[in-house]
């Protein structure tokens, strides 16, 4: 049995990743556009999984950490000049790549700045402190006009490597048939960065690191008395995330082209915390899971509003797609903690499990012995911290 | 002399309400270890109930049945909260955030643009003290929260509940050794919590504000600094903290024009930025318990 196990955790995810190459062939404009939110929003989310599902530390402030992501991308690869409302812009105009590593370090340092609080407070009071960050940075964002372009907000330059533009048009390009225009190219840059930043977080968490911040979150004493150092682990594991956010911010600025303070709120910050409570806290695919439903949700809601006659028109009085969208994601985040605090990877996995006691009990032979219950814990740890043990 | 006079007292009369809502938190994180996230959208719903039953029942009736259908609201959430496996603490407090989307969002589709009135007897009235000039339904708010405050002071150190919440607090577990019913406990505190945010929410919706919007329910974000200024599980705490917060966002806003270089609106962020600097000093807050760990 562990031989399948083995085979289908090495097979699917090639399998995965093939499908996801081949689909700018295929699908349009709005899916890849939808695809690159996505994935923009899984690696913020596997960042903060980290911090809240494994070192147990809550934080509301990570749509702090991706404003940093975004607007620091912009103002380090943005051009000075004249912004909206008469507000005169600068910027460094340094290569895009070196921007976009640049905005996800000073995402870093924004965690570190705020880790000597992030390291000595724990839990829920981290929770509560962190909502500082959000209000600090929406009061940034719209006072800092010169470097964010204050309410309007500033145009966000594309990502290119020697004239070569990764998430633009220029040059043009057809690949077998296909115009190669911004969105085939995000897909594809988002994707490589949603690779790396999932096969990080899992070896992180397989490691040392990960083993030592699942004893923090169980026992902080214990942890210390063998020996973690839990200040600095906490606050690593703050920056870590950050720096997640980071990335995830400038991707996400890649697709939307323009970046606005009023978007990077507590609303979104909200968001995630759903997108990994609901995929399954302190999990990789959980996050994934969590962030394609949180964020897909209201885009295919008002994708086929036409279809769904009960969903109003935007403005109206009515339910319109996003206010549904977020009902369905409050009561996702509700009706997850009280039946299936694991999410939607405890819920997968109860499923595989319930097949195949099927498929071993109606084989001829060998009963089988009956699958093992699946535990109840919060925070399932199977996914990430024991996979490789 | 005269603006400094006026800013202290509109910035205590604010901080009295904080103080309220304040106490809504830390009520029921003494008695549920559950710090309720979902306290905001509590406070927009009773207000919502007045507003909506008064035109027909008058405020003070209206205001009755805000508070019953708040404390009902609270309830349900004990009850959803009682059916989660497990009690991991932060678990439960993503849960009342959950609660909190769904409840904000309903109420912010209901109130739409609108600004809506509590249709209050004070109305824009003011009143002048020693040539200061203080809102009536300021001095209104300040009276019931000193009384509402006082009560609850003398709940807790004199009544069975008090002393049950007490002990539930220190250690929940030895309580309900000692033959505290902790469910008991734990349901008063949401019925208090809910009630307190629906009284705060009244007042916060009545002059000098114009009423009440589809953002009310940030308010209550804004008593948070309060909690963690004070301590999470300190009632004083919770009453210095919130007076604290309003100070500063009432002198800050006050004196804006003198504090210009730090941006426009910095009087919202005030209560943050103290909240931070608390936090470096003595992670805890002020008053609430420190955590000794013995090994």
């Amino acid at each position: 049995m562990s031989d399948r196990t083995n085979l289908v955790s090495r097979v699917l995810p090639a399998v995965g990743l093939i499908l996801a190459l081949m689909v700018p062939f295929y699908l349009s404009g709005f899916w890849l556009l939808l695809g690159v939110m996505v994935m923009a929003a899984a690696i913020g989310a596997i960042g903060l999984s980290l911090l809240v599902g494994t070192a147990g530390q809550l934080s509301l402030a990570h749509a702090f950490f991706l404003a940093v992501g975004a607007y620091a991308y912009c103002w380090f690869a943005g051009a000075p000049g004249p912004g909206g409302g008469g507000i005169t812009l600068t910027g460094l105009e340094l290569p895009p790549l070196l921007a976009a590593v640049l905005a996800v370090a000073t995402a870093g340092v924004a965690g570190l700045l705020f880790s000597p609080v992030a390291g000595r407070v724990r839990g829920l009071y981290l929770g509560l402190a962190s909502l500082a960050l959000v209000f600090l940075g929406q009061h940034l964002l719209f006072n800092l006009s010169s470097v964010t372009g204050g309410f309007n907000g500033r145009g966000v330059p594309e990502l290119s490597v020697l004239g070569f533009e990764l998430t633009g048009r220029d040059p043009e390009l057809t690949l077998l048939g296909v115009p190669f225009g911004d969105r085939e190219r995000q897909w594809y840059v988002a994707l490589v960065c949603v690779v790396v930043a999932s096969v990080f977080a899992r070896r992180v968490l397989a490691g040392r690191p990960g083993r030592a911040l699942v004893l923090m979150r169980e026992n902080e004493t214990a942890a210390g008395v063998v020996g973690v150092p839990v200040s600095r682990y906490k606050a690593s594991a703050f920056v870590l995330s950050s720096m997640y956010a980071g990335l995830a911010g400038v991707l996400l600025a890649q697709a939307f082209q323009r970046v606005v303070p009023e978007y990077f709120g507590l609303v979104l910050s909200v968001e995630y915390l759903a997108m990994i409570v609901i995929g399954g806290l302190g999990s990789v695919t959980g996050a994934v899971l969590g962030a394609a439903f949180v964020t897909g949700l209201p885009s295919l809601l008002s994708h086929y509003s036409g279809l769904l006659t009960f969903l109003a028109e935007p403005g109206t009085s009515g339910v319109d797609p996003a206010v549904a969208a977020r009902l369905v994601f409050g009561v996702a985040i509700v009706a997850v903690i009280l039946l299936e605090p694991g999410g939607l990877v405890a819920l997968g996995r109860r499923l595989r499990l319930a097949v195949r006691y099927r498929a071993d009990a109606a084989g001829p032979g060998d009963p089988g012995s009956p699958p093992d219950p699946v535990g109840h814990s919060a925070l399932p740890p199977q996914d990430m911290t024991t996979a490789s043990s | 002399m005269t603006r400094l006079l006026e800013l202290l007292a509109v910035g205590l009369s604010l901080g009295m309400l904080y103080a309220l809502i304040a106490m809504g938190f830390v009520i029921i994180y003494k008695g549920t270890r559950v710090v309720n996230f979902a306290q905001g959208s509590l406070l927009a719903l009773g207000a919502y109930a007045v507003a909506r039953i008064a035109p027909s029942a008058g405020f003070w009736a209206a205001s009755v049945a805000g508070i019953v259908i708040t404390v009902a609201g609270s309830l349900l959430i004990r009850f959803l909260l009682s059916r989660a496996r497990g009690h991991d603490h932060m678990a439960l407090a993503i849960a009342t955030i959950g609660v909190d989307v769904v409840l904000t969002t309903e109420l912010t589709r209901r109130i739409g643009p609108d600004v809506l009135s509590m249709l209050d007897p004070w109305g824009a009235a003011t009143v002048r003290l020693g040539g200061v000039t203080v809102p009536q339904a300021r001095i209104a708010a300040m009276a019931v929260a000193v009384v509402t405050l006082g009560l609850l002071l003398m709940l807790f150190r004199y009544t069975g509940w008090g002393v049950a919440m007490r002990a539930a607090s220190a250690d929940a577990e030895a309580a309900s050794l000692m033959g505290i019913r902790l469910g008991r406990v734990a349901t008063v505190s949401w019925m208090i919590g809910g009630a307190l945010a629906a009284g705060a929410g009244v007042f916060m919706s009545t002059f000098p504000s114009a009423g009440l919007d589809s953002h009310a329910s940030t308010i209550a974000l804004a008593a948070i600094p309060a909690i963690i200024l004070g301590g999470l599980d300190s009632t004083h705490g919770a009453i210095v903290g919130g007076i604290t917060v309003g100070m500063a966002k009432s002198l800050t806003a006050g004196y804006g024009s003198e504090l210009g270089f730090l941006g426009a609106g910095f009087g919202d962020v005030m209560p943050y930025v103290l909240m931070v600097a608390v936090l470096m000093w003595r992670p805890s807050g002020l008053f609430g318990t420190r955590e000794f760990i013995r090994v």
